[in-house]
């Protein structure tokens, strides 16, 4: 009798102990291995800016247990896209489409009405509803534009989201649980620049998706029923790697991904040397995706 | 008191077993879209929303619709309606019903329903419309069971009842606002993105609401010797004129804001429900017979209902009622829901067909709805002719 007790005091401490530790440690290695190294080491004088930027960058739901390590770091991931450079280079911004879909499983399906597409090319007109006029100049008027989802700083989407299976990370990033997904697509009805496509049928039929050999095992298929979306390359990010389009065009530098709360990085100058436009500012959804045009 | 709805006449079974045979149609074609997908409606990337949404929208109107009845009765004492209020509160129960199945219906993944509640979600319309849905289809099915057994059993009903019959009255007009909002807070999407639309859908609701129950009291005049009386017939066609012109009035101020301000986003839309929107030399027009069928048939049943000599003749009373509901649907269940996608975000057009799969399993979800109102109608009258006798 006294021996079990004494095993049990002994299995509920060291549990209890492991349970209080694990998840430090899991947070200690998650930070360790964070984004763009490049970037972290001027973090600290940066502390300021990003806990400000932070107080209403309310990490959501599955950001929680990390948010007090990243709120530190102040983290807000944005895009710099220079229009110009992939008007005199259209086969990249194909390329861009092409490697973004076939690194993410994404099925395609040619019928408009079952489409799915992370990142595509559109008309100017569409991209910027906005800033459209009667008398474009020639490049932007038969040019075309990437657009993708803008990870805006206040999405409609996740406000939309009656599950959380779409939320906003502490990083900026606003990302998917497809296992949550219940496929009621408000998110789609929500999101003001078209950026989400819904799984109308099982998308592991695509003929793209057949051949096993050519699946990217690092990241998941998905499953009919549930709402995907661009979600900047969450994954590749995490491991410090470029988004998929950005290391396409990096070398024009047509793509410069980084952190936008930190003032010495590399899109906060091109930033600061460019004259960029986001899309559809007036409704006050501060997109994290920058166009130089 | 089920047992009141197991005995009826011959037309009584045939109506059952002709609502009952789209139902099962209906259920194979959901079984087909469970299986496959939602590919198999006509929804896509850019109209994400068709008639499982649109119907569903129109529905929660009708179940607030049930309200113009119980609140003249509870809250002013206006006792000539004592005979139907039962009348709306079993409406309710049906169309509620309907509204939750089409919501399943349009799930992507249904089997996970659940995670709206596993998962609470304030910041979502979603999560509050479920609440107040559930809570009302709730307070209606125990308002409306125990007054009637009370009314069986010939006593007062018990007074801890009208604690819920008052909480009812403001859900009512909570179930309908709260689906006002699923699309009125959407940046983005300028024809939803307007404050009148809560208002709006109120005013159509509490027209199509008591249009459908004259309707059912003007059937239930000929095959269940029911008679609402002529007092409550002409209250409620008041109720049902006044609601349909503020909602016309409404519908109008939206046109003023976009002509006059000569905002394009403002007028795409109604310019594509009432007249076609020309893209790139093509023009879109799927919706503008749906929208002027909506003002003709919503006129006509104006007309029928407010002429004296039409209101007080049950054929066309009934014809009246009925072209205001259907009018009403047509605006609120085709046009509302599958417009607000037109043009895309980006500026473009996309024209939604529903499929025949899709449109089956939409009518089995109507069918199912006429086929629970009949039975609890039944069971009402049941009471009633017992309490006669």
């Amino acid at each position: 009798m006294d021996k079990k007790r004494r095993e049990f005091l002994k299995i509920a401490g060291i549990s209890t102990l492991a349970g209080l530790g694990a998840p430090a440690v899991v947070d200690r290695l998650v930070v360790g291995s964070s984004p763009l190294v490049a970037n972290a080491t001027t973090e600290a004088d940066s502390g300021g800016h990003g806990n400000a930027a932070d107080s209403h960058a309310a990490p959501a739901a599955h950001g929680e247990e990390h948010g007090a390590e990243i709120i530190k770091t102040g983290k807000r991931y944005g895009m710099v896209i220079d229009v110009k450079k992939f008007y005199d280079n259209p086969a990249m911004a194909e390329a861009c489409v092409k490697a973004c879909h076939a690194v993410h499983n994404v099925p395609d399906f040619p019928d408009q009405k079952e489409e799915i597409k992370w990142i595509w090319q559109t008309g100017y007109n569409n991209a910027f509803t906005e800033h459209s006029h009667y008398y474009k100049d020639e490049s932007t008027e038969k040019n075309n534009v990437l657009v993708l989802c803008n990870h805006c700083d206040k999405p409609p989407c996740v406000r939309a989201c009656p599950t959380k299976a779409t939320f906003k990370n502490a990083d900026g990033i606003v990302a998917m649980d497809y296992h949550r997904c219940i496929g009621c697509r408000f998110c789609m009805a929500a999101c003001p620049y078209g950026s989400r496509s819904f799984n109308w049928r099982d998308p592991r039929a695509a003929s793209n998706l057949q051949d096993l050999s050519k699946i990217n095992r690092l990241f998941p298929t998905r499953m009919r029923g549930v709402v995907e979306k661009c979600n900047f390359c969450a994954d590749l990010v995490g491991r410090g790697e470029q988004p998929e389009c950005a290391k396409v065009a990096a070398s024009s530098r047509a793509i410069v991904f980084g952190d936008l709360n930190d003032p010495n990085s590399e899109i906060r100058k091109v930033l600061k040397e460019n004259y960029t436009i986001q899309r559809k500012p007036s409704l006050g959804t501060s997109p994290s995706v920058f166009y130089i045009v | 008191m089920f047992e009141k709805a197991l005995k009826g006449n011959n037309y009584y079974w045939i109506w059952l077993a002709f609502l009952g045979t789209f139902m099962a149609i209906g259920a194979l074609c959901y079984i087909r879209q469970y299986m496959y997908g939602l590919g198999l409606t006509g929804m896509s990337r850019s109209v994400s929303w068709g008639l499982y949404i649109s119907n569903f929208t129109f529905l929660v109107g009708v179940a607030a619709g049930g309200v113009m009845l119980v609140l003249p009765y509870y809250i002013h004492n206006y006792k000539v309606f004592g005979r139907i209020t039962i009348l709306g509160e079993f409406l309710a129960i049906s169309a509620l019903i309907m509204c939750l199945m089409f919501i399943i219906a349009d799930l992507g993944q249904p089997t996970r329903a659940l995670n709206v509640v596993f998962h609470p979600t304030p910041n979502s319309m979603l999560f509050w419309d479920m609440i107040v849905l559930n809570g009302y289809l709730f307070l209606n099915i125990l308002c409306g069971w125990v007054i009637l057994t009370a009314e069986r059993k010939q006593v007062e009903p018990p007074k801890w009842i009208y604690i819920f019959v008052y909480i009812s009255i403001p859900f009512a007009i909570s179930i309908h606002t709260v689906t006002a909002m699923l699309y009125c807070g959407l940046p983005g999407r300028h024809f939803w993105l307007s404050a009148i639309i809560a208002p709006r859908f109120l005013a159509s609701a509490f027209a199509a609401g008591p249009a459908l129950i004259l309707f059912a009291c003007m059937i239930l005049k000929r095959v269940a010797n029911f008679d609402a009386g002529r007092e409550a017939t002409d209250k409620m066609v008041t109720i049902v004129l006044y609601a349909a012109l503020i909602n016309a009035f409404f519908v109008m101020l939206e046109f003023f804001v976009g002509f006059y301000s000569q905002i394009p986003g403002h007028m795409h839309t109604l310019q594509y429900l009432f007249a076609g929107l020309e893209h790139h030399g093509h023009v879109y027009n799927n919706l503008v017979p749906y929208m002027w069928g909506f003002v003709v048939l919503t006129l006509t049943g104006f007309t029928l209902l407010a002429v004296p000599y039409t209101r007080r003749n049950d054929l066309w009373l009934a014809i009246g009622s009925i072209s205001m509901f259907l009018g009403l649907w047509l605006d609120k269940g085709i046009g509302f829901v599958l417009a607000g996608f037109v043009p895309t975000p980006l500026e473009e057009i996309v024209e939604y067909y529903p499929t025949l799969n899709e449109i089956m399993i939409t009518i089995a979800v109507w069918c199912t709805g006429f086929f629970i109102m009949t039975v609890l109608y039944k069971i009402a009258m049941g009471v009633e002719h017992e309490v006669e006798a």
